[in-house]
């Protein structure tokens, strides 16, 4: 199915594009919905934009449920063992 | 009847007057014929949808995808295009509807036209081929798996809710296939949306398949089954002929 539950939010930092390019990126969507690469039908969908920059200014991420939380559960990890001073918004 | 056929992209009148891209597919000849309108699924204007308008022009018809993603993202890689819409909302029903309505003109508008245009959609495109067939005169619709005819779609959805309220209006005889394993819609939702045409005396045919989930047409995903598919184009074919001549 379409679940057509999306979820946005704004970012600020970079990602390396089509091409080869890195771009900064201030946009995200997420949502769970059928992929069109991974071999799935459903998968958690990242995508990271500059929309100023057209359509083409994106880079995706379809992950599996499984995967996805583990890479939150990473992400996470991640972040946590960062010392405060140095964390920077 | 020839299989040779033409396929290219066009540009035509959608909703509010608006240009917008469409892929027209049609059998060479003179004769006159039916036309069907192809509605895109949610991941956008891409190559599996096209080669099924070429198919529907194999199969007799004048057929034509309009490109519900063009205004926003004129040109791009369809699935480009179809995270731009999505992050963005979505496309509204009653856009939908008038560009829908747009091919339907354009194709009753061509010569070899016998006047008669059917819809058909797979997922979201199912649910906005009912809901193109309850606002636009059709001759005949075809929903394959379209989720939130029935039951309730989640907050944030780009529509304002299914389409019970609308199924009285239904204009045009509706072939439904489903797969048993889908979740959504779920058998109790097709069963549901069966009951509501059959108490209005809206002419339906349904067929749910078994061993088949969401999205059993896509040849080019895990969800493909081939004999639910094949079952369906024989299904599909014999509908349209029906209803749309040919």
């Amino acid at each position: 199915m379409c679940t057509y539950h999306t979820v946005t939010t704004t970012v600020d930092g970079s990602a390396k594009g089509p091409e080869g390019s890195w771009f900064h990126v201030t946009d995200a969507a997420v949502y769970y919905d059928h992929p069109v690469h991974a071999m799935a039908g459903h998968t958690l969908n990242i995508d990271l934009t500059d929309p100023t920059r057209g359509p083409a200014a994106r880079v995706a991420l379809e992950l599996t449920s499984t995967s996805a939380r583990e890479l939150v559960a990473a992400i996470q990890e991640a972040l946590d063992a960062v010392p405060a001073a140095l964390l920077q918004s | 009847m020839s299989d040779t056929l033409s396929a290219r992209t066009i540009l035509i009148e959608g909703d509010n007057g608006d240009e917008i891209q469409a892929y027209l597919a049609r059998p060479d000849g003179d004769d006159r014929r039916g036309g069907v309108v192809v509605i895109h699924h949610l991941p956008g204007y891409d190559r599996g949808t096209k080669e099924m308008v070429r198919r529907f022009a194999e199969m007799g018809y004048d057929a034509l995808c309009p490109n519900l993603y063009w205004r926003e993202a004129p040109n791009a890689a369809p699935d480009d295009a179809a995270a731009k819409v999505r992050a963005a909302g979505g496309v509204p029903d009653e856009r939908l509807v008038g560009d829908v309505g747009g091919a339907m003109a354009y194709l009753r508008g061509l010569r070899t036209s016998n006047g008669k245009v059917g819809v058909i959609g797979h997922c979201s495109g199912g649910r906005q081929a009912v809901l193109a067939a309850c606002h636009l005169d059709l001759d005949a619709a075809v929903d394959c798996y379209g989720a939130f005819v029935t039951g309730t779609p989640p907050e944030g959805a780009p529509f304002r809710g299914n389409l019970v309220d609308q199924l009285p209006d239904l204009r045009a005889p509706l072939l439904g296939l489903f797969g048993k394993d889908d979740v959504s819609p779920s058998p109790e939702q097709v069963a549901e949306l069966d009951e509501i045409l059959t108490r209005n005396a809206k002419p339906h045919e349904f067929h749910s398949y078994d061993d088949a989930g969401h999205a059993f047409f896509a040849t080019d995903r895990p969800a493909y089954r081939v004999a639910a598919a094949n079952d369906g184009w024989e299904r599909i074919g014999t509908f349209f002929r029906a209803h749309l001549g040919g």
